[in-house]
């Protein structure tokens, strides 16, 4: 389908993965993978913002292979920190609709808060399941299918409802499936 | 059809289990292999060796002499934790996390000792896995 620059299903996401260790890098590209994405890795908070184009950087990517559909950041690296990251990109015109969701070995919770308050969707605890990644697709797939709809109901009317929690798809699924695994429910998330 | 190799180093890895040395990450690693990533766990865990001799080196040094930066200390130990949690090295993780704890009682002693303690472990793990894979390695080679 010519033109059909929207996110089925069958749709590839295209995840940015920042973390400092090799070991982990490996691992959530790997789960990314199994999960069908489409994954980029890269070691540090800068390098997610040279590959991102953030400051005007001319990446030599086109636009529509460099469209990120998610973020996910480990929160403690050397340099940049991925709160910091976070801060950019939810500071940034071009950048701040994309999803980031922050990984940590360790469950501090004025972190969590810190980080769910600066826009953060979720916010993962390490070691990362493959439970956790595909829940995590679902949810992008369906947030990206709302924003496609939103732009289709403009034209046509749609038999269809909007913004139904349709959680058919996963058997563990609660009325908040992304803070199942955080610690607080966040009231400006819910 | 399995073989003796196959045996033995599924034993192997039973008592890996068993005896406390790898926890339940470790399996979720093994569900992330398929026949197009057969080797998946055994290269993570190389990665792993090759990150834990840059850390191990490092903290060696910076516990050699005075004045103890306890706050890099505890940094680099918290980067050894965190990768040895990703494969699943449980006792390995335990002695780093003692490591830590006397890292912020500013206790060197203590620090130096239990590094003892987390090198052993590692060594013993990374042994011990090492002759897993090998053996499961040689038993695949006649199926």
């Amino acid at each position: 389908m010519a033109g059909d620059y929207s996110l089925s299903g069958a749709q590839e996401l295209h995840v940015l993965a920042v973390d400092d260790s090799h070991v982990d890098r490996k691992v959530i590209e790997r789960l990314l993978k199994i999960s069908c994405c489409k994954v980029t890795a890269v070691e540090s908070g800068r390098m997610a913002l040279q590959y991102l184009g953030f400051d005007g950087e001319k990446s030599s990517l086109g636009i529509d292979e460099l469209k990120v559909n998610l973020i996910m950041t480990d929160y403690s690296m050397p340099g940049m920190t991925g709160y910091e990251l976070l801060k950019k990109i939810k500071g940034s015109s071009t950048l701040s609709k994309i999803p980031v969701v922050i990984m940590s070995s360790e469950k501090i919770l004025a972190r969590i808060d810190r980080c769910l308050e600066e826009g953060a969707k979720e916010f993962l605890q390490k070691p990362v399941k493959l439970s956790d990644v595909k829940r995590l697709k679902d949810f992008i797939l369906r947030g990206e299918n709302d924003n496609k709809e939103t732009e289709e109901m403009k034209q046509v009317s749609c038999p269809r409802k909007r913004k139904l929690q349709d959680c058919s798809s996963s058997p563990k699924c609660s009325s908040t499936p992304l803070l199942k695994h955080s610690l607080l429910k966040h009231p400006k998330i819910a | 059809m399995e073989n003796q190799k196959q045996r033995q180093a599924a034993y192997l890895r039973r008592s890996l289990f068993d005896q406390g040395y790898i926890d339940d990450q470790f399996i979720h690693l093994e569900e992330l292999q398929d026949d197009a990533n057969p080797n998946f766990v055994e290269e993570v865990v190389n990665l792993f060796y090759t990150d834990s001799a840059r850390l191990i080196r490092n903290i060696e040094l910076a516990l050699e002499n005075g004045p103890y930066d306890f706050t890099r200390l505890d940094n680099m130990m918290y980067q050894f934790k965190g990768s040895s949690s990703s494969i699943g090295a449980r006792r390995v993780k335990r002695q780093c996390c003692q490591f830590q704890e006397y890292c912020n009682a500013k206790n060197i002693e203590g620090c130096k000792n239990t590094f003892q303690g987390v090198k052993q472990e590692y060594n013993t793990l990374k042994t011990k896995l090492e002759a897993y894979f090998q053996m499961a390695r040689e038993g695949s080679h006649y199926v």
